[in-house]
């Protein structure tokens, strides 16, 4: 079932055509891959659906409901949540704080004026829950500005994740980190985002993340879609083969 | 439990009751110990801190810089006068009830304006405010006293259950007075500390470290910002419905640039990241400013090489300095 689908969207920067008429389409439940080398216009795209960008045409529908022209915090209401491909943290809050004003912001609470956020128990337990999921309980107190890289992108996608979104953008989750925390960090990430039934569409570059961790796998180039198809059918495609390896596509 | 192993901020409204009481209690003693005129001083102190208190809320938490907060002090002192002038009772809880809905009022059409700002801009939109609010004071003297200003007779306190007509009518109002204003101070002191750990208050410290992903949790920063500008400036204005039964008289000083000027001073003094910082500067500031003003002609050289140490040997002022001291104890205790 389709949960999100664009229609002829167009983002033009200058003379470059950062999104050329894409029809994008992602289904409910699934763990996409957004792939393509730089400049492909991955992220333009989802600049444009979290309504970080407006677009010059098209249109973006999630679930038959039109919200091209909505603004960030309805997107957010509507299920839409997204990390950043840098990291993009409180850094003066606590590890805790960080997480818990993403819940206290989804339930309208941070109005509350005179009374102390400890005090709000609901809260306090769910963002132990995400903490805990994330494996960054033993962090709680700590400033989000002294983690070390890995755990910072970690509490970047928990941040997102605590606005309980229908669909969720991660914007390179691993950029930034060593192979080795890159298997720790997608491993916590797919099972948490798969296990609270939460759509997902990631950026990535890493392949073999890539291969190992999507259901279907969209690549772009210079503004439109290339290949579509899960990670078998990808992987024996000759073009995307060719763009990989940084050959010409006329080649 | 594993989870609650951390130490997590937990009854927090305790433990600045704990931290706070021997701070209070001293304060409670103080007007036995020391003559009027020190007391005098101190209320100025108390005053100032509380000014710092409410401007800080935007600095150090909002991460706006005013340079106009004398507006809003000096609206609160305008408004005594003008009620003084105008409607009559000399009782300071009419002060305080008509004075604190006129800043409120003011706090939040100037901020409307300003919050569409932010960094220099805002500084700047803030200063031009407050200028304008100088020039009015200082050119509509039929109504303002021009650089006369207004004079504000001594109030009656606690619905006029006290007044201060006497021969000693100065000295018990200074007493009482003292008391009065350290009331009003713990309640400002009370509930800035949980605005600034409320939900809210979060939100703002979120806002001034990272305005991008504040949206994208679906805040509305603009929104934030102005209500934040609101609360700051009543607080200010509510030190200058205070001070202006103490100076006994409200000028257009109070309006100028310098003023807004002192009072980003004070929070730099005390230390703008920390709670108590600004509560510290202003009663820090005030002696030191008497004891300038007292010792030379040029106190405002003097102040000037207090300022300039200050950036330089001690970035996040006393209370800063103090508890980065504090910690770096702790730990080679911790360690040893």
């Amino acid at each position: 079932m389709t949960l999100l689908k664009t229609v002829n969207l167009r983002k033009q920067f200058g003379e470059t055509r950062a999104c050329d008429g894409l029809d994008f389409v992602v289904n409910k439940g699934e763990f996409l891959s957004l792939v393509g080398s730089n400049g492909a216009g991955k992220t333009t795209l989802v600049n444009l659906i979290s309504a970080h960008l407006q677009p010059d045409s098209g249109q973006i529908l999630l679930e038959d409901r039109d919200i091209t022209f909505t603004t960030v915090a309805e997107r957010i209401k509507a299920g839409i949540a997204r990390s950043f491909q840098i990291v993009n943290l409180f850094d003066g809050l606590s590890v805790f704080d960080n997480v818990a004003l993403s819940v206290f912001s989804r339930e309208g609470k941070t109005i509350k004026m005179v009374r102390l956020a400890e005090h709000d128990h609901d809260v306090r337990r769910e963002t132990l829950e995400v903490l805990g999921q994330f494996g960054l309980a033993s962090k709680a107190a700590a400033l989000a500005g002294g983690l070390a890289q890995g755990e910072r992108k970690l509490l970047d996608v928990a941040v997102a994740y605590a606005l309980r979104p229908r669909l969720l953008f991660l914007d390179e989750p691993t950029s930034g980190v060593s192979t080795h925390e890159k298997a720790q960090i997608m491993d916590t990430v797919s099972s948490v985002v798969r296990g609270g039934m939460v759509t997902a569409v990631i950026i990535e570059h890493d392949m073999d993340v890539v291969f190992r961790y999507s259901d279907r796998i969209v690549m772009m180039h210079e503004g439109s879609f290339l290949a579509d198809g899960t990670p078998d059918e990808i992987r024996a495609n000759k073009e995307v083969a060719s763009i990989l390896l940084g050959a010409p596509l006329t080649a | 439990m594993t989870i609650d192993a951390h130490p997590l901020p937990n009854r927090s409204l305790f433990k600045l009751a704990a931290a706070a009481a021997p701070i209070l209690l001293v304060l409670i003693l103080v007007p036995s110990l020391i003559g009027t005129y020190q007391l005098q001083l101190a209320i100025y102190g108390l005053i100032a801190a509380i000014a710092a208190l409410g401007f800080n809320l935007l600095l150090g938490y909002t991460g706006l810089l005013s340079f106009g907060h004398s507006a809003y002090f000096g609206v609160g002192a305008y408004s005594v006068a003008f009620v003084v002038a105008h409607l009559g009772p000399h009782s300071m809880e009419f002060y305080l009830l008509v004075g604190i809905p006129v800043v409120a009022i003011t706090s939040a059409l100037f901020g409307y304006i300003c919050v569409r700002h932010t960094r220099i801009f805002f500084g700047i939109l803030t200063l031009a405010i407050s200028q304008v609010i100088y020039s009015l004071a200082l050119k509509l003297y039929w109504v303002t006293g021009g650089s006369d200003g207004l004079r504000v007779p001594r109030p009656a306190l606690f619905l006029g259950l006290l007044d201060f007509l006497g021969p000693q009518g100065f000295q018990l109002f200074i007493r009482s007075y003292y008391y009065y204003v350290l009331g009003i101070f713990v309640v400002c002191v009370v509930l800035m500390w949980v605005i600034v750990h409320s939900p809210f208050g979060k939100a703002l410290q979120g806002i001034r470290d990272n305005e991008v992903r504040a949206r994208f949790l679906g805040l509305r920063i603009r929104r934030f910002r102005w209500i934040s500008f609101l609360v700051s400036g009543t607080f200010t204005g509510v030190a200058g419905i205070l001070w202006v039964p103490l100076n006994g008289l409200t000028t257009p000083d109070v309006l100028y640039w310098t003023f807004s000027g002192e009072i980003v001073f004070t929070a730099l003094l005390g230390g703008f990241r920390n709670f108590a910082g600004p509560i510290v500067g202003g009663i820090v500031f005030t002696y030191l400013k008497t004891y300038a003003v007292a010792t030379t002609e040029y106190w405002q050289l003097l102040l000037g090489v207090v300022l300039v140490t200050l950036v330089l040997v001690l970035p996040t002022g006393i209370v800063g300095a103090i508890s980065q001291a504090g910690q770096r104890l702790g730990r080679r205790n911790a360690v040893t």
